[in-house]
């Protein structure tokens, strides 16, 4: 066994349990700032992961998308809204717990089905692109894939939409969450900038 | 193009006259240019302190630091062994482990990002395929320890100061990557070393500053954004939020803190040294240079000539933009953080977009100028 395959089993190995043991963190862990910390931990490693794998522009692509956006918004988000709240018991937790537990261990079963059914060829190292795959990825996207990828973009868009619709009560007379007709002219007042009318 | 100094080469060579194998001989390279780097990294560290105290005591009209050594060079040092031996302190109320963390994660993917810095043809760590985008994903880490350290204080200046900085540099970083984009649309490589080499073809005329000059300044203010250096160190504002998430850390802690930025703003002055002003080029093309005194190319003398400049070059520019910074640091007042959203959202970012757009146009209308 040469030094490099070595060095790529010690990797994978690390990087596998590291995986693992995060995402059982995430699920389990009762803080969810640790939670939400580990998940990074995890995206980083699926990263790890892909580089292994030659595809160093999907692995920095990983890193730049979910641990840089998708996780920071997540932290983000729990540490604006950090409101200590006793959760209420939930009545029928029994049954709940149940149906979860079902579904996760279909799509299990799912998933072991594919892993075992689909005929993993894999290609020897000369046949691997490497560094050219950002072109290929450039390329199919531009190509076969242009119609998901346009979705995915109208997709986000909407999503980007919706959010400015929240976020901006000025546009709706109600308050999405109480109901109640909103105060404009608190509204008013919150857009301007604090220290004009103090002259 | 395949000229210079192959040290990684050389140095394999060597090894195998001893009758080592050429794996091991690679184990043995591996941990050399890391090693130099780092240290470079740190040196480079030091004489920014230095010029930062200079240079902000001379706008202050002040003398500056002047006992420790000539000149105060050796005052960043004693700073430096002042905040290593201090002790270690871990506030009561502080998560320790999320404390201890945060300062790492801000400071390792600053360090790992010099892996694409080329000081030569051959002179950089490693010249990875999709160099610039590594530096723009590892950048993109960065936040997260700064949210971990404010959070881990558990101190509402500090918790202020980690969402500040991350919400900063999340706005700054789309308009960074856009101009980015633009470079890389006319080199057609991500790599650092392609990039440097499409602008050595004319010397100066052919640097990218006259062919982005938006895309130039769009990334220097982008980058001041993600040094957190003034005029948009909101997350450390002194007079609102005391330090901002540094202010529970003391010591060794503190100081990975204080070296992550310094790096981080030498990196940045190197990267746009790399992008936009011509890397390790030369003002003159070297190969004139070897025809006017009758050597080939290929001359060793030529080569070592060409690698000391290549350093020299890229040190002297991305120093140019630090001294700019310091300057920038020193004279002008801090923006607001309504204004800094402002500018980060409604200004560049639709100025980096049409920078992209007006670039792709000109890339299909003149490709012998924007890259074909």
């Amino acid at each position: 066994m040469s030094i490099a395959i070595t060095t790529q089993i010690i990797c994978f190995t690390i990087l596998s349990s590291v995986i693992l043991i995060g995402a059982l963190g995430v699920v389990l862990l009762e803080s969810i700032v640790y939670s939400a910390f580990l998940l990074g931990g995890v995206f980083m490693s699926v990263a790890g992961l892909y580089l292994l794998l030659n595809a160093s522009f999907v692995a920095a692509a990983q890193v730049l998308v979910y641990v840089g956006a998708v996780n920071v918004l997540i932290i983000f988000a729990i540490m604006l809204v950090n409101k200590k709240e006793d959760l209420k018991p939930i009545n029928d937790i029994k049954s709940r717990r149940i149906i979860s537990t079902t579904i996760c261990l279909t799509l299990l079963s799912l998933l072991i089905r594919v892993d075992l059914t689909n005929v993993w060829s894999l290609s020897s190292p000369q046949n691997s692109i490497g560094e050219e795959s950002t072109i290929r990825i450039g390329e199919h996207l531009f190509s076969d894939y242009l119609l998901p990828f346009e979705v995915a973009s109208v997709l986000l868009l909407m999503a980007m939409i919706g959010a400015i619709v929240l976020a901006r009560r000025d546009v709706m007379s109600k308050d999405i969450s109480t109901g109640l007709p909103v105060d404009q002219e608190l509204i008013e007042k919150s857009s301007e900038p604090l220290l004009t009318n103090k002259t | 193009m395949e000229y210079g100094l192959d040290l990684e080469y050389s140095f394999n060579e060597f090894l195998k006259g001893f009758g080592l194998s050429s794996e091991i001989a690679h184990i043995i390279w591996l941990p050399l240019p890391m090693l130099l780097v780092l240290v470079s990294a740190v040196v480079g560290v030091l004489v920014t302190v230095w010029l930062e105290r200079k240079i902000s005591a001379a706008a202050q009209q002040r003398i500056g630091p002047e006992y420790a050594g000539a000149l105060g060079v050796l005052q960043p040092i004693a700073d430096g062994l002042k905040l290593l031996v201090k002790e270690d302190i871990i506030p009561a109320k502080a998560d320790g482990i999320l404390f201890t963390a945060g300062p790492i994660l801000v400071l390792v993917p600053v360090i790992l990002s010099w892996l694409i810095v080329p000081f030569g043809q051959n002179l950089l760590i490693s010249n990875v395929g999709i160099g610039i985008f590594l530096w723009i994903a590892l950048s993109s880490i960065q936040p997260i320890g700064l949210l971990m350290s404010g959070y881990a204080s558990n101190n509402k200046y500090s918790l202020l100061g980690g969402l500040r900085a991350a919400a900063q540099s999340i706005s700054y970083e789309i308009p960074l990557a856009l101009s980015v984009l633009a470079i890389v649309l006319m080199t057609n490589s991500l790599s650092t070393v392609d990039i440097v080499n499409q602008q050595s073809g004319a010397g100066i005329l052919s640097w990218n500053i006259w062919r982005q000059p938006v895309g130039f300044i769009v990334f220097w203010i982008c980058a001041l954004a993600e040094c957190e250096r003034l005029p948009f160190d909101l997350p450390e504002a002194e007079e609102e939020l005391v330090a901002g998430y540094q202010t529970e850390y003391a010591g060794m802690k503190f100081a990975l803190f204080y070296l992550g930025s310094y790096i981080n703003l030498i990196l940045s002055a190197l990267l746009v040294s790399i992008l936009y002003l011509g890397g390790w080029g030369f003002p003159i093309p070297v190969e004139l240079i070897a025809k006017f005194l009758n050597l080939p190319i290929n001359a060793p003398f030529i080569q070592v000539f060409t690698a000391s400049i290549g350093i020299v070059m890229t040190v002297l520019k991305a120093y140019l933009l630090v001294f700019i910074a310091i300057l920038l640091r020193w004279t002008t007042p801090r923006v607001r953080i309504d204004q800094l959203l402002d500018l980060g959202w409604k200004f560049l970012l639709p100025i980096s977009l049409a920078n992209l757009l007006i670039t792709a146009g000109l890339k299909l209308a003149f490709p012998q100028f924007f890259g074909g």
